[in-house]
């Protein structure tokens, strides 16, 4: 099976450093293509950490639209890559990672080259054919569907969370395929892009940050997660503590965070964040598949709901029919005796 | 004011999906509903329209089969009228292609704001939305959770889902806006607005007549193919216990034997 040629990953810089999203597009983009860039945004400082960390991870190749200050991302990015190609810059195949800047870029990035998408990817892989097949969930998360684009290209996937795994090069120095990965220094290449006209009218104004106790849902290792069958919004607080207990990160369902008990920031689920913690607790949660696609990877899953049949109870290790106000208030009384 | 509110037209997501066999795409050949979706992109317009002190909301949807089902309950809801463009050779469209219809339907009317769903409940690509944005060459605030006018009914300001909270964004008109569940109570039509619906005008439009040709849009203008369909590994169930008061200690030990306490 043959590699192609150039990937683009398209993510934005933080102050921080690439994200873990970032990472793990880029890790798992070296084994579909000898070339990995990165398209991206930010300011200075952003980019300089971008390259200090990217370079370790294969990337050789960094161009930048720069800091985009209070307008949104898409269109100006969208903009910056349609230029590169429609001037012959152009990769084999545009990886994106499934956030809501993500689609923008992705949606508008489809519309200027003309070019499809495929989204809610799971698993790409190179193909016998030369391409790629990817693998998205279908039917609620039952069935996997391959599927692969037929025309020219370049073709945008629009990847979930956690399809791949973070690895640096220096871990394995080898990239799936058998070539040899090595270290170079990145190319940082900015990209003007020219006025935008209208698609670039919308400003941010101020940006709301909540404040985050514990680890970040994505990343925690325990996540203990509330749903409508806890009763009440005040019956979240449970979840909170025992989350806060166990040094987890509280999750919810749609149901609630459409109800407004929560904010979407605590959202799990297809339309919310994919998590992989060792352990998942699920609290008056039913179990519906639009909630199961974002949890089921956890390893080791305890339900408790008040409903014998509910779907959580076929997904959970351990499952307690019983009413999580009773329950819950009980069980961390006993973690806080046990000290 | 005049508001297009895009609308799909889905399978009921209450009865079980089936894949076409020979496609592998989803089946839509069942009676098809108004995506719960887009219900929330009907309400916000009724709201911002009456705040703007009246206007219209036409509803834009592409459709099998000359479906108008769940148009009928956006117009029970309130909206003006309805724009439907339903062609056999519109089977099997992605996401560009139902953008490329939607753009080209709404380019044949007048308006000051568009307004989608983030995704829609089948499909869940949630690409459209920014697609059409730039087809219909307007600036585009997604995963709005909270829209409000503003300067006269010449700009909007919304707050924009984050990953870590909301980010309030201001924008002239026109725009196109896309609305997450759950950002407002979508209201129930009364009996008499129901009967009344079905008087509301649905405009059919073909491709020919929106200048589309049907190589662009369809499974052929998709440009992608599934290649096979496969069941998922479904996770095994353990052991399920009923509490009768001590429950809470059989996790606390089921979490001392996975040491996370």
């Amino acid at each position: 099976m043959t590699l192609l040629g150039r990937v683009w990953v398209v993510a934005e810089s933080a102050r921080g450093g690439p994200g873990s999203a970032t990472l793990e597009l880029v890790s798992g983009a070296r084994d579909l293509g000898k070339v990995v860039e990165l398209f991206t945004w930010g300011d200075e400082a952003a980019l300089a950490a971008a390259v200090d960390v990217l370079g370790g991870y294969g990337v050789t190749r960094i161009y930048s639209v720069g800091d985009i200050g209070p307008a949104l991302p898409g269109p100006l990015v969208a903009a910056g890559m349609a230029g590169l190609i429609g001037a012959g810059d152009s990769p084999d195949v545009v990886l994106v990672g499934a956030s809501c800047d993500g689609r923008d870029v992705a949606g508008r990035l489809s519309a200027k080259l003309d070019r499809p998408t495929i989204t809610n990817v799971v698993g790409l892989k190179l193909a016998e054919h030369p391409g790629l097949v990817a693998e998205h969930t279908i039917l609620g998360g039952t069935q996997t569907a391959r599927s692969r684009f037929t025309g020219p290209g370049p073709g945008i996937f629009v990847i979930r969370d956690k399809t791949f795994e973070a690895r640096p090069v220096a871990a394995s120095g080898v990239a799936a395929s058998g070539v040899a990965v090595e270290v170079v220094p990145v190319e940082v290449v900015p990209v003007e892009v020219a006025r935008l006209g209208r698609t670039g009218a919308a400003q941010v104004v101020a940006r709301h940050v909540e404040a985050q106790k514990g680890p970040k849902l994505d990343e925690a290792t325990v996540v203990v997660s509330g749903g409508r069958g806890l009763g009440s919004p005040e019956r979240y607080a449970l979840v909170e503590e025992l989350a806060a207990l166990l040094h987890g990160a509280p999750g919810a369902t749609r149901a609630i965070v459409d109800a407004g008990w929560v904010p979407y920031s605590h959202q799990v689920g297809q339309t919310g964040k994919t998590v992989r913690p060792t352990l998942y607790i699920a609290c008056g949660i039913s179990g519906a598949t639009q909630h199961l696609v974002g949890m089921k990877g956890a390893r080791h899953v305890i339900a408790i709901n008040t409903d014998r049949d509910a779907p959580i109870f076929g997904v959970a290790e351990l499952g307690v029919v019983g009413d999580c106000g009773v329950v819950l208030p009980r069980l961390i009384e006993s973690l806080r005796t046990r000290g | 004011m005049r508001v297009a509110v895009c609308a799909k037209q889905i399978p009921d997501p209450a009865n079980p999906a089936r894949l076409d066999p020979v496609t592998r795409t989803l089946d839509r050949t069942e009676r098809l509903i108004l995506d719960e979706a887009d219900s929330y992109g009907v309400e916000v317009a009724l709201r911002l329209v009456e705040a703007a002190g009246g206007g219209e909301i036409t509803v834009v949807s592409m459709a099998p089969r000359g479906e108008t089902g769940g148009l009928r309950s956006a117009l029970a809801m309130g909206a003006t009228g309805a724009m439907l463009v339903s062609d056999d050779h519109l089977a099997g469209s992605d996401a560009l292609g139902t953008a490329k219809v939607l753009a080209a339907s709404i380019r044949s009317i007048s308006v000051d704001l568009v307004l989608t769903a983030t995704e829609s409940t089948d499909g869940y690509t949630g690409t459209v939305p920014a697609a059409l944005a730039e087809l219909l060459d307007l600036p585009s605030i997604t995963f709005a959770k909270r829209i409000e006018l503003e300067d006269g009914g010449t700009s909007i300001r919304a707050w924009r889902q984050t990953e870590a909270g909301d980010d309030e964004v201001r924008c002239a008109l026109p725009a196109l806006v896309s609305v997450t569940a759950g950002v407002v109570e979508p209201r129930y039509p009364s009996y008499r607005a129901i009967v009344a619906a079905k008087n509301k005008p649905i405009t059919q439009m073909s491709l020919a007549e929106l200048g589309i040709s049907p190589d662009a849009v369809g499974a052929e203008g998709a440009r992608q193919v599934v290649t096979d369909v496969v069941a998922v590994e479904a996770r095994q169930g353990g052991e399920v216990i009923v509490d009768s008061g001590d429950a809470h200690e059989r996790i606390a030990v089921f979490l001392e034997q996975l040491k996370v306490i």
